[in-house]
């Protein structure tokens, strides 16, 4: 007898990147844009020598720390998951994909993870600027580690620069640089940066705005939430134009995607934008449908009119164009997947801008606000709601509460933008080329994946509960006071100031230590 | 020399790059339970990798990165092959890393020990696997002509490869200890000493029979010689280890690791995973390389970056060179956070000055 767990054998191996992968993904853009804010607040201390950047940069250095400590593990089962979940991908693309995966670990890992070290224990070691230094290479080793893998994603998205071997059958890379430097990888990478540093932003925003409301830490939590909201409201912003440039692209690469984005069922032109649907997958068709007349034809081509494919009609070309060859016989992605998954990527990724944009607005400076509005260094900023009149006491209290809530906005927009763009993909591993059933370990079975599964699961789900009870602690607990060595550091590296300074700093206690 | 086999020497060099640096933090991590008297000591263990742990752990992601790569086909036959393994192997690795960072981080004495408990099994284990699974690679396993593994679980532990787990488990214990040594002041440095003596003897034991089976079974000259030189390494660390040279015997445990890692590619080449079936059906340097092209790419940038990643990892060795010892421990580091009302762990506190 037949037994049928009723599984694909790539169901379990995509239910396992997915969990890993979006859980992977929380830490990741809080870690690359922590990063560079923290650096940034480090080069204000250096630069000015004011106490409350120097705090600033201890604070949300700690919770940048809390942060990438989980990044870079679970980063290490990503590296390791396409072999053993994935070999047959692995055999097929390995020659192209693991270029820039291996540049990844070569180029930006050691970056991050060696400069890291020395910042974290460098408070004591090194002279100010080559402490600074380190952490702006970590910075760097973020972002370049970004780049390479998104180039890499880009590519299953996309394929470049690459022939198929006749004699093998696999893909063989022959462009490296078109792979590296194709639309897609650009648009992915401005997206995926600009929606990092919304979401760094907003977690600095949220937690400034937790203690101002209670009248603590006022003047670092004050200068957070300048930073915070700044960037909040630029990154934002970015993140809206990228986003529109990558769907522009993605219509033109992959129309089944963004005809599933929309539940587009059939070509339309002008083609409305969809608000609402609800719709029979089986019967392809909408039986509910909410639209905007002519703007998707807009969002897709710049004008009103131009017709974009829909589902069906794209279905029936690709099978056309591949069934031949594949026989896959469907190559339409889990459609409510894509078309909710877009809209709670926009829906919360452009909340959380248009709260940036009111609290830069609120909290704007004195010029544009008249002298009893304004507030000093150490005072609670006011929200204005004109030039004489502020926000009413509950408004604001709402303010408050509603910046601190939208900290987890972005978190819940980039993983439904990855949701969306990988299961957009669907039927392929490599849009076109790869269809994902011929993708998995043939020598893997479902009991290995599921225990792998299991554990995966269970020991993530405990780490997320004590790297959030961490990080609400170490947020709660404010600034750090500062201490005399913070604002006597080393001249010399490797500690101690002047000649003859190291044995004198032979006893000294470090500054950190596990 | 041909692109392959260039690449064969480029995956051998990151492999034992990694071994030699993560060696000593396995055996560091081992020694909170073996060597450490109390929670001081095994603070003082952990602070000795403290700045240098995560990067020595790259190596294993260059060494993994390089793999897919050089040799898509090695990659995927080893990793889909070995899954339960590995696995054991990145649950290790993940729990270890959160362990080092998270472990000061809450003054509780139960959240500390559990974190302890986490580091030195989370190093035991992976420094006895890496054994077992190179023991098989080198040995050959069932691999059919598809370039499939298709042995099961129990295959991987045979006596052969359950002794080259429990070599690098003692070597890396060993290289942790004389590291220790090393890097330690105090009454926990002279016992580190003493530790390594024993160990030593222990590693010599097992390398010689692991790697004289080794030699025995697919060795050649070269190999040979290189299986001289760690044997040769090993009793000039005893002996640099015994008159309290701890630089010179740091440096001779590392040559033991280098020259027993080189070995087992040296009899490993020019196949890099033998099957056990069929001679035919082994992945070889050639049959498992990606094109030129690609090989011609890896080689322009494993060539520039590798050399600099060796220079700014020296040069954090070099910063942080100052041995540690108890009294250098930073104080308490939830000073910081006292006034959230966290409890006190009975240690001074840093003198504020706001």
């Amino acid at each position: 007898m037949h037994v049928d767990l009723a599984l694909a054998p790539e169901t379990l191996a995509r239910w396992q990147f997915g969990i890993t992968t979006v859980y992977h993904f929380l830490f990741v853009p809080l870690t690359i844009s922590l990063a560079s804010l923290t650096a940034g607040l480090q080069t204000a201390w250096v630069r000015t020598g004011k106490e409350k950047y120097l705090r600033a940069t201890k604070f949300w250095g700690k919770l940048f720390l809390i942060n990438i400590a989980m990044g870079v593990v679970t980063g290490i089962l990503q590296e390791f998951q396409f072999g053993m979940n994935w070999s047959d991908y692995s055999r097929f693309v390995g020659d192209v994909f693991g270029a820039p995966l291996a540049f990844e670990a070569l180029i930006a890992f050691f970056f991050e993870s060696t400069f890291i070290g020395l910042w974290i224990f460098g408070w004591d070691k090194l002279p100010q600027r080559i402490h600074l230094a380190c952490i702006w290479m970590v910075a760097v080793g973020t972002v370049l580690s970004a780049y390479f893998i998104l180039a890499a994603n880009s590519w299953m998205q996309h394929p470049v620069g690459y022939r198929i071997d006749p004699e093998s059958g696999r893909a063989e890379l022959t462009d490296f640089w078109h792979v590296l430097t194709q639309n897609t990888a650009v648009a992915q990478f401005a997206h995926t940066i600009t929606a990092a540093f919304l979401t760094g932003a907003a977690f600095m925003v949220g937690i400034a705005a937790y203690h101002l409301i209670r009248r603590r830490h006022v003047p670092v939590m004050r200068t957070s939430l300048r930073v915070g909201l700044v960037t909040m409201v630029v990154s934002g912003l970015l993140v809206a134009v990228s986003g529109d440039r990558l769907a522009k692209i993605m219509y033109e690469q992959q129309p089944m995607k963004m005809a599933a984005a929309e539940a587009l069922w059939d070509t339309e032109g002008p083609a409305p934008f969809s608000v609402f649907a609800y719709g029979d997958v089986d019967e392809g068709h909408n039986t509910v449908a909410v639209e905007i007349p002519g703007l998707l034809s807009f969002l897709a081509h710049d004008d009103f009119s131009t017709p974009v494919p829909g589902i069906n009609d794209t279905n029936e070309a690709l099978k056309e164009q591949f069934d031949e060859e594949l026989g896959l016989g469907d190559y339409r992605p889990n459609i409510p997947v894509a078309y909710w998954g877009f809209r709670w990527m926009i829906g919360f990724g452009m909340t959380s801008l248009a709260l940036g944009v009111v609290g830069l607005y609120l909290t704007r400076r004195k010029r544009w606000l008249a002298p009893s509005l304004r507030t000093g260094a150490d005072e609670v900023p006011r929200l204005a709601l004109t030039r004489t009149r502020e926000l009413g006491p509950t408004l604001t209290r709402w303010y408050w509460r509603a910046a601190f809530l939208t900290m987890a906005f972005p978190l819940i927009a980039n993983c439904w933008g990855w949701i969306f763009t990988e299961m957009g993909r669907q039927p392929w591993a490599v849009y076109g080329v790869l269809p994902t059933a011929s993708a998995v370990s043939p020598s893997v079975s479902q009991g290995e994946v599921i225990a792998s599964m299991s554990l995966y699961t269970v020991l993530y789900a405990v780490l997320a509960v004590v790297e959030f009870r961490l990080l609400a602690k170490y947020a709660k607990a404010g600034p750090p006071d500062l201490t005399e060595a913070d604002l006597d550091p080393p001249t010399r590296i490797g500690g101690g100031r002047g000649a003859g300074a190291d044995e004198d700093a032979d006893d000294r206690p470090m500054a950190f230590s596990y | 020399m041909e692109l392959p086999t260039l690449w064969f020497v480029l995956i051998a060099v990151l492999w034992t790059g990694y071994f030699f640096l993560e060696g000593f933090d396995f055996g560091v991590g081992v020694l909170t339970k073996v060597l450490a008297r109390d929670r001081a000591e095994r603070r003082v263990l952990i602070n000795t990798i403290g700045p240098v742990w995560d990067g020595n752990e790259v190596w294993l992601l260059a060494a993994a990165g390089g793999m897919f790569a050089a040799f898509p086909d090695w990659y995927a036959t080893l990793f889909s092959g070995f899954y339960l393994l590995l696995l054991a192997v990145l649950i290790s690795l993940i729990v270890r890393g959160v362990a080092f960072e998270y472990r000061a981080k809450r003054p509780e004495e139960r959240w500390q020990r559990n974190w302890e408990h986490a580091v030195f099994w989370c190093s035991a284990l992976p420094a006895f696997l890496w054994g077992v699974i190179f023991a098989n690679v080198v040995r050959g396993v069932p691999i059919d002509a598809e370039k499939e593994y298709v042995g099961s679980l129990p295959d991987l532990f045979t006596p052969y490869a359950l002794l080259g787990g429990l070599l690098t488990l003692a070597l890396f214990t060993f290289h942790g200890a004389v590291f220790t040594a090393l890097k330690t002041v105090g009454d926990i440095r002279s016992r580190a000493r003493r530790l390594a003596t024993g160990l030593g003897v222990l590693v010599t034991v097992l390398a010689l029979a692991f790697l004289g089976a080794t030699q025995a079974d697919g060795g050649g000259p070269a190999s040979l010689a290189a299986f001289l030189v760690a044997v040769a390494g090993l009793l000039a660390a005893l002996v640099a280890n015994g008159r309290g040279r701890e630089g010179w015997a740091f440096t001779f445990s590392g040559v033991t690791v280098v020259a027993a890692v080189v070995m087992l590619f040296l009899v490993l080449f020019p196949d890099v995973m033998p099957s056990s079936l069929n001679e035919e059906w082994n992945l070889t340097v050639e049959n498992a390389a990606s094109s030129p092209y690609t090989l011609t790419i890896m080689t322009w940038c494993a060539g520039i970056a590798t050399p600099l990643v060796l220079l700014y990892q020296g040069w954090t060795y070099w910063v942080f060179r100052k041995r540690i010892g108890t009294r250098h421990l930073a104080p308490d580091p939830h000073a910081a956070s006292r006034s959230d009302g966290a409890t006190a762990s009975g240690e001074a506190t840093a003198p504020a000055v706001r």
